[in-house]
């Protein structure tokens, strides 16, 4: 392999992994860069969900009169449904707003994954044809996107610890138990380190439910960045000669059966996070 | 890999998009779901109601048409009971008539019997007397045969 084609490999893999933002960033953490094709396929896909949904929510309280559900209505009220006993299967209480954050986390983070079988190289080439230099397509491969959804839902698991327990009950959760005790002055020995076990805990939920769906769905879109280098190098030249023709025809195969296999892990992992958010806030509207 | 404003954006689109879930869509498709299933599950009772009160009624006119052909039956019964009596009756009374007008005539035979043979006892002994006096006219002395006269008129 000639230097000149290493170098067109790693710029093509650094050209996946680079965002359309408004200025280079140099730091990990900078608030004031943004990335504007994240937002805009978030936003895009946020739009095609709620508008979708809505559609089949107003056509559904038209139809309430009579009239049973047709096409893309019953396909609606399938997911709904589904969400609907998913959640009631791990919370049992009443909330109005665990069950829609389930089906906009469901929906949403799907709709991210989705744009991973969308063949890797279409959008950005689209774009570049536009005088677009960068576009990463898939959301749910920014951490930004992750750890947006994942924090959100910490706000809430917070912010519903306080609602249902009081200050004081929350606090009493963070700070005794596990380890519990009879004597108080032992117990009082167990408050620092149960602070910090459950801290951790807490903190912990967060970072694996961002980085789970992370690390999935990038791995996912590395595997489709790096069959495709199966025929970068030579391009159409590729196609006049039988190693070139064994190539492509490698590569088109890989890609469908991973396709295949990622069209699997999309639908587990927008499942697993949509089922662990409300495990979460089923835990935080218990008592203990 | 880097942290930056996105995740604010993020944060506020996922906000938004939950808050829209939760007022516009969740509601208006779960309401009118549980609405029809509701309705579903009545349109079902409904039906299993009507099945069973079909299935009461049936038994009930079954009950109904199988009382009617006991009765019915008692009532031919009866009938036959009935007319067997009537006839028995109207054969007894026939032959009580029948007896009774064959006493009648046999009274009658016997009596008219009896009136004839009496006309009859009384024409002899008036044709016997009238016999003997035509015998007895010329060769008859009144007086010698006077007591067999009257003895024969006795014996007549």
């Amino acid at each position: 392999m000639a230097a000149s084609d290493s170098a067109r490999i790693g710029e093509y893999v650094t050209e996946h992994l680079t965002y359309l933002t408004n200025k280079p960033q140099t730091s990990l953490i900078n608030f004031t860069v943004i990335n504007y094709d994240t937002v805009f396929f978030s936003v895009l896909l946020a739009a095609l969900f709620a508008g979708s949904f809505y559609w089949v929510a107003r056509r559904a309280s038209a139809g309430a009169a009579g009239g049973a559900p047709r096409g893309f209505q019953s396909f609606v009220e399938l997911i709904v449904e589904w969400v609907d006993s998913q959640v009631k299967d791990v919370f049992h209480g009443s909330s109005r707003l665990i069950a829609p954050l389930a089906l906009t986390i469901f929906c949403w983070v799907y709709l991210f994954n989705c744009m991973d079988l969308i063949p890797v190289d279409l959008l950005p080439d689209i774009a570049k044809g536009m005088g677009i230099p960068h576009l990463k397509v898939v959301p749910s491969t920014d951490l930004n996107v992750v750890f947006g959804l994942s924090l959100t839902v910490f706000i809430l698991t917070i912010f519903y610890s306080f609602k249902m327990k009081g200050a004081l009950g929350f606090l009493a959760e963070l700070t005794l138990q596990p380890f519990t005790s009879k004597n108080v002055f032992v117990q009082a020995l167990f408050v620092p380190v149960n602070f910090l076990l459950e801290s951790v805990t807490q903190i912990a939920r967060p970072l694996s439910l961002a980085l789970r769906l992370f690390g999935n769905i990038f791995a996912g879109e590395m595997i489709f960045v790096l069959l495709a280098l199966l025929t970068l190098v030579h391009g159409y030249a590729a196609l006049e000669t039988f190693s070139g023709w064994g190539l492509a025809i490698m590569q088109l195969v890989l890609t469908f059966a991973w396709e295949v296999f990622h069209l699997l892990i999309i639908t587990i992992q927008a499942f697993i996070f949509m089922v662990l958010t409300v495990v979460y806030l089923a835990m935080a509207h218990e008592h203990h | 890999m880097h942290i930056n404003l996105t995740l604010l954006v993020q944060m506020l689109a996922f906000a938004a998009l939950i808050w829209f879930t939760m007022k516009f869509v969740w509601p208006m498709i779960l309401g009118p779901m549980q609405e029809r299933e509701r309705r579903i599950a009545q349109g079902l009772a409904a039906a299993d109601r009507g099945e069973e009160e079909l299935k009461q009624a049936r038994a009930g006119a079954e009950s109904i048409v199988r009382e009617a052909r006991e009765r019915a039956g008692a009532i031919i019964d009866q009938a036959q009971r009935r007319g067997n009596e009537i006839i028995e009756q109207a054969r007894a009374a026939a032959s009580q008539e029948g007896q009774r007008v064959l006493n009648a005539a046999q009274q009658q035979i016997e009596l008219e019997a009896t009136q004839a043979r009496e006309q009859l006892r009384r024409q002899i002994g008036e044709i016997a007397v009238a016999a003997a006096s035509k015998l007895l006219e010329r060769e008859i002395d009144p007086r010698a045969h006077e007591a067999l006269i009257d003895q024969l008129a006795a014996q007549i």
